[in-house]
């Protein structure tokens, strides 16, 4: 991560303003945050590291530890709950078998709560690997289910 | 070959408008992606350029081509724009969106793309304020603020380095107006950005968009990029948010950007004199700058003709939830709720009666039908102990339960609190204990124990410092009802704790910050205001105070 993160800041910029974007990078190579890199973030950005550990922890989309090899992001909002959200929630929980929020033991998919994906007249919603899905139904689960047991 | 329209809009695609595309391409069509039309019953929408215009189907399955093609298929709607949903639109801000190629520079040009920049780049700067002013725009983030006045300011402040900031937060569920436009017709921000800086006189600027919507950040980032010669010497970037909706709140947005946790700043200063980096800075939703090519194109008088008392122009509203037509419907203001969401809406999507909608997002309150007769207007619904916010309207049928969604309020408001004041960071997480008791109480009607509330909701309490814990004694119902150190000896009676949930709120109104903990009492008083029944009680509960 060392190099990743100085190949990073040469091309980038070393600013503090910099920081969002440096995480966001790193989580895209690796899928998250490791705690034993925050020192050398800090010491690249110039900052302490209670400064960037204070950052990381705020923002909900950076993990700490590595994620599912599957992410599914299933919106908890209004708008989907007004389209029977709750029913699927639960649903999903149960089929695919790890709880809101959570990482399933064996590692192959993590169900992660999200607030609205602006897609609000067409829910309940989630993203599937990043890829949108609409009008979710217990159809819609079981194809979701197949798709992250590969 | 024929030459077919297919949107690539993120509801679009995530109705399956991809596949359509491609199978459409593989019959040898010449498909342009555009943004959506707006309205999602009808999606996979493919319009099909004929002699007599476009003709649209949907919604279309990739299994549909030589039906579209041939003329046969049955779910054919004819010109997209005479439907009735579009007929009764005044669309000054989402022109283009859906019609165009949205990164087609050709595109932009060929329907009147640049000549608001083109009309402000021959006047001086003042000049340019003085037209925002007189057309009455107002922001449309939220809170509006008339947009003029907030330029004033910065053009006024001290000279040197200062910003255009648009607000791309979006976070508000039942809202996805920015979205759309980002993802359909991008040039049109950057043109009202440009316009911005010129009459400001800012070099650079940035938009802050969320994480949830990857689509509208690759199509920023490219439409900046093939902008960038018009535009110059103005530059632009796009700063990709981390999931917390806070950081919507403008002085939290230009912290999250300088790279800190994305915390509520105290005003003043003002962020126009002191903002990005301590530089005076305009910061504006994305409909209040893609609002003003229009108005430098076509007059302040244009825009200000529609409209409602002190809301001017047209209002992007956004139909959501439980409702048959969902979409985007820009009109001016004054057409009356009930219009949007029976008319124009269709009612539920259930079939079902509509029981309640909440306008404004999470810090919006719940209406019930009775309140139908409100015209939009953001004096008319604050004077309704409501507010307009971003113009998302969540429709809910008659099996919406509002103890829960009362409860949701404070539980979204325990999740994303900033952490940085008392009666939201800690307020909020009462609030939901309050609602489990509530909730608990209302269907046995004797004291029940609440139930521990799990997970990632209580993240800003480990974020923010510990729990409040107060070991006072004494005979108010507070005393009684404070559980955190006496879990035994609470009264858990639906009316302590109603009159706790109100002083609760109240609290938490005039004590925060910012509108998060500040509004966030408005849906969960309104809920019980309202519909009083699904809290366990027969009748409107009196206020606490004796
Ligand atoms: C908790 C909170 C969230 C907000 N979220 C947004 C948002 O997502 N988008 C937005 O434009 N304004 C949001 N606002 C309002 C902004 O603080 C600010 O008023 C707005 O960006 C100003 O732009 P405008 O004058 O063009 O509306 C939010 C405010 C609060 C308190
Ligand atoms: S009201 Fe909540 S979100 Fe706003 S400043 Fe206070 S703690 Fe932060
Ligand atoms: S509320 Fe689920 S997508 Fe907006």
């Amino acid at each position: 991560m060392d190099e990743f993160i100085g190949a990073w800041t040469a091309r980038h910029g070393a600013t503090r303003d910099r920081l969002l974007p440096l995480l966001h990078a790193m989580q895209e190579e690796v899928g998250y945050i490791d705690d034993a890199w925050v020192p050398v973030i800090a010491k690249a950005l110039n900052l302490s590291r209670a400064d960037v550990h204070g950052v990381v922890t705020f923002y909900h989309d950076f993990r700490r530890v590595a994620p599912g090899r599957h992410v599914v992001k299933l919106c908890r909002a209004e708008s989907c709950q007004a389209r029977g959200g709750a029913g699927i929630e639960a649903a999903a929980a149960k089929l695919l078998g790890v709880a809101m929020g959570e990482t399933r033991a064996d590692g192959q998919v993590a169900l992660e709560p999200v607030y609205c994906l602006g897609l609000c007249a067409i829910g309940p919603n989630a993203l599937v690997d990043g890829r949108p899905v609409a009008r979710i139904d217990a159809a819609t689960l079981e194809r979701i289910a197949l798709e992250v047991a590969a | 070959m024929s030459r077919v329209f297919i949107s690539r809009d993120m509801a679009s695609v995530a109705l399956g408008a991809d596949d359509v595309a491609r199978a459409f391409a593989q019959a040898g069509c010449e498909v342009v992606r555009t943004g959506a039309r707006g309205l999602f019953s009808i999606e996979p929408l493919v319009e099909v350029e004929t002699q007599a215009g476009r003709i649209g189907f949907g919604p279309v399955g990739p299994g549909d081509v030589a039906a579209v093609l041939d003329g046969t298929h049955a779910a054919r709607l004819g010109e997209v724009e005479a439907l009735p949903f579009f007929a009764g639109q005044q669309r000054f801000t989402f022109a283009r969106c859906g019609v165009i190629d949205p990164l087609s520079l050709d595109d932009y040009a060929a329907t009147g793309g640049w000549q608001g920049l083109d009309a402000a780049r021959a006047q001086a700067a003042q000049q340019v304020v003085d037209t925002v002013k007189a057309s009455g725009l107002r922001g449309r983030g939220g809170a509006g603020f008339p947009t003029g006045i907030k330029w004033q300011t910065v053009l006024d402040a001290s000279a040197g380095d200062k910003y255009i900031v648009c607000n791309a937060d979006e976070g508000d569920s039942g809202t996805f107006a920015d979205r759309m436009l980002m993802e359909g017709d991008p040039y049109c921000l950057i043109e009202g950005m440009a316009i911005a800086a010129h009459a400001v006189g800012a070099g650079h600027g940035y938009i802050y968009i969320r994480s949830e919507y990857p689509f509208a950040i690759a199509t920023m980032r490219a439409a900046i990029a093939a902008s960038a010669h018009i535009v110059a010497p103005f530059t632009l970037e796009v700063r990709e948010g981390a999931g917390a909706y806070v950081c919507g709140e403008e002085t939290a947005l230009l912290d999250s950007i300088e790279g800190k946790r994305g915390q509520v700043r105290a005003k003043p200063p003002l962020p126009a004199l002191q903002g990005l980096f301590g530089r005076p800075t305009v910061i504006n939703n994305v409909l209040s700058l893609a609002a003003v090519p229009f108005i430098l194109a076509h007059g302040a008088e244009a825009y200000a003709a529609v409209g409602f008392g002190r809301s001017r122009g047209t209002m992007p509203v956004q139909l959501a939830g439980n409702v048959r037509h969902g979409g985007l419907y820009e009109v001016g203001f004054g057409i009356t709720l009930g219009e949007l969401v029976n008319a124009i809406g269709g009612g539920t999507a259930s079939r079902r009666p509509v029981r309640a909608v909440q306008v404004g997002g999470p810090l919006g309150a719940y209406f019930p039908p009775s309140m139908f007769h409100l015209p939009f207007d953001y004096e008319a619904f604050a004077a309704a102990g409501g507010l307009i916010g971003h113009a998302g309207i969540t429709v809910f049928d008659d099996s919406v339960d509002m103890a829960h969604m009362a409860r949701f309020a404070m539980e979204f408001c325990a999740a994303e609190s900033c952490g940085k004041c008392t009666p939201c960071r800690i307020g909020s997480t009462r609030g939901v204990e309050v609602m489990d008791r509530i909730i608990g109480a209302r269907g046995t009607l004797k004291p029940v124990r609440p139930e521990p509330v799990e997970g990632r909701l209580f993240s800003s309490q480990e974020k923010g410092g510990a729990s409040t814990g107060s070991a006072r004694t004494g005979e108010g119902y507070l005393d009684r009802a404070l559980y955190s150190r006496a879990p035994d000896r609470i009264d858990v009676s639906i009316e302590a704790q109603t009159a706790l949930l109100r002083d609760l709120a109240d609290t938490m109104k005039y004590g925060s910050l910012c509108a998060l903990g500040g509004f966030t009492p408005y849906p969960v008083l309104s809920a019980l205001d309202y519909f009083p029944e699904d809290f366990g009680a027969p009748a409107p509960l009196k206020e606490a105070a004796a």
